[in-house]
């Protein structure tokens, strides 16, 4: 077995919130190695509280097992996941299925004036004539807007 | 860990624990549907961090975050008065999340300066979330700085943060019952 398989059979996991991104598109997975039939993965969790992440934990052990192997998932709180870390092909599933991609993160935390700011861009028709409805949406992860352009209300991935 | 970072992330894990729960009790009747979902959401994000926080902590400590969470007697908790209270309140609700996410920043941010990767490196992980926090309690302070409901709150609640630790409100008693029941009723076919 190769580091090469084992990051393709992750590549299959299902984001358990958003199924249409996979957990290596979410940019969850740091680091695979493998060593005398153990796959050890070095896994980051998004938000602290979100209710995924044993989901997320139990599916990658699972697939390791399906290859073989004995998984050794070591979970690492000390490491701030960014959503800088979604790939590129991870933010362009995203906005094919309705969520607009977080922006990227500055050295300093979002604000509340950038979050009011109208440089987001609705994931349906393109225009940045868009307002924040809530800080906070169905996930830790997202927030809710709505696009005075065509009417319509989107989820935005929070900047983190 | 230090010792007095070990003190402070369990007061950290006690006040987030205990603030979820009271934040949590606005789900599905809060006076507006956005304040629903947004105190749902920050209630979600608190027990998180204090869930993470006592891994860290059960790891030094030989327990699990289980038993530091749930098994300790209500004297034992390290939460601040002000997290314990019931507040039925809309006005109220707010001046608290106000006033704590102000003193949650300073103390997060002396964790970051932290010579313990595992105590730093959480510590920036939960600030990173609580920015959103602070924004919110931000944006309704602008709207209620001049309200005197809202100021009387302020005043009224501003002690019971800055209070020690050791004594406790009869609230964290109710909750404490509430909050452990499932956990000492050992349901069968449980194991923890």
């Amino acid at each position: 077995m190769t580091t090469e398989q084992v990051w393709d059979a992750l590549a299959e996991i299902p984001d358990p919130e958003i199924p249409l991104i996979s957990l290596v598109d979410l940019g969850v997975i740091r680091d695979v190695a493998i060593e005398n039939g153990t796959v050890r993965v070095d896994f980051t969790p998004t938000f602290l509280g979100c209710p995924a992440l044993e989901v997320m934990r139990d599916a990658m052990a699972e697939r390791i097992r399906a290859l073989g192997a004995e998984p050794e998932i070591v979970v690492h709180t000390e490491d701030s996941w960014s959503t800088d870390r979604i790939t590129p092909a991870g933010r362009e599933k995203l906005r094919a299925s309705g969520f607009a991609p977080p922006a990227p993160r500055e050295p300093n935390a979002p604000t509340l004036v950038q979050l009011q700011s109208n440089v987001f861009r609705c994931p349906y028709c393109g225009s940045t004539d868009t307002r924040l409805e809530n800080i906070f949406g169905p996930t830790p992860c997202r927030s809710l807007r709505y696009c005075t352009s065509c009417r319509q209300p989107f989820e935005q991935f929070k900047t983190i | 860990m230090n010792e007095q970072e070990a003190r402070s992330l369990l007061e950290i894990a006690d006040d987030e624990l205990i603030l979820g729960w009271r934040d949590s009790e606005w789900t599905g009747i809060a006076p507006f549907l956005e304040e629903d979902v947004a105190f749902s959401s920050i209630a979600q994000n608190e027990i998180g961090h204090a869930r993470a926080i006592y891994e860290l902590l059960s790891r030094e400590r030989g327990t699990t975050a289980d038993e530091l969470a749930f098994d300790r007697s209500p004297g034992e908790y390290r939460s601040a008065r002000i997290v314990e209270l019931r507040l039925p309140e809309g006005e109220r609700t707010v001046a608290r999340h106000y006033l704590y996410e102000q003193a949650d920043a300073t103390r997060l941010e002396r964790l970051k300066q932290s010579n313990d990767p595992a105590v730093a490196g959480l510590a920036a992980k939960i600030d990173r979330e609580e920015a959103y926090h602070r924004m919110h309690a931000a944006m309704w302070f602008d709207r209620l700085e001049h309200e005197p409901r809202f100021t009387a709150a302020l005043d009224d609640l501003q002690p019971l943060l800055d209070a020690g630790r050791d004594e406790h409100t009869s609230e964290l008693q109710e909750l404490w019952e509430e909050m452990t029941m499932v956990r000492r009723s050992q349901p069968v076919g449980t194991a923890w």
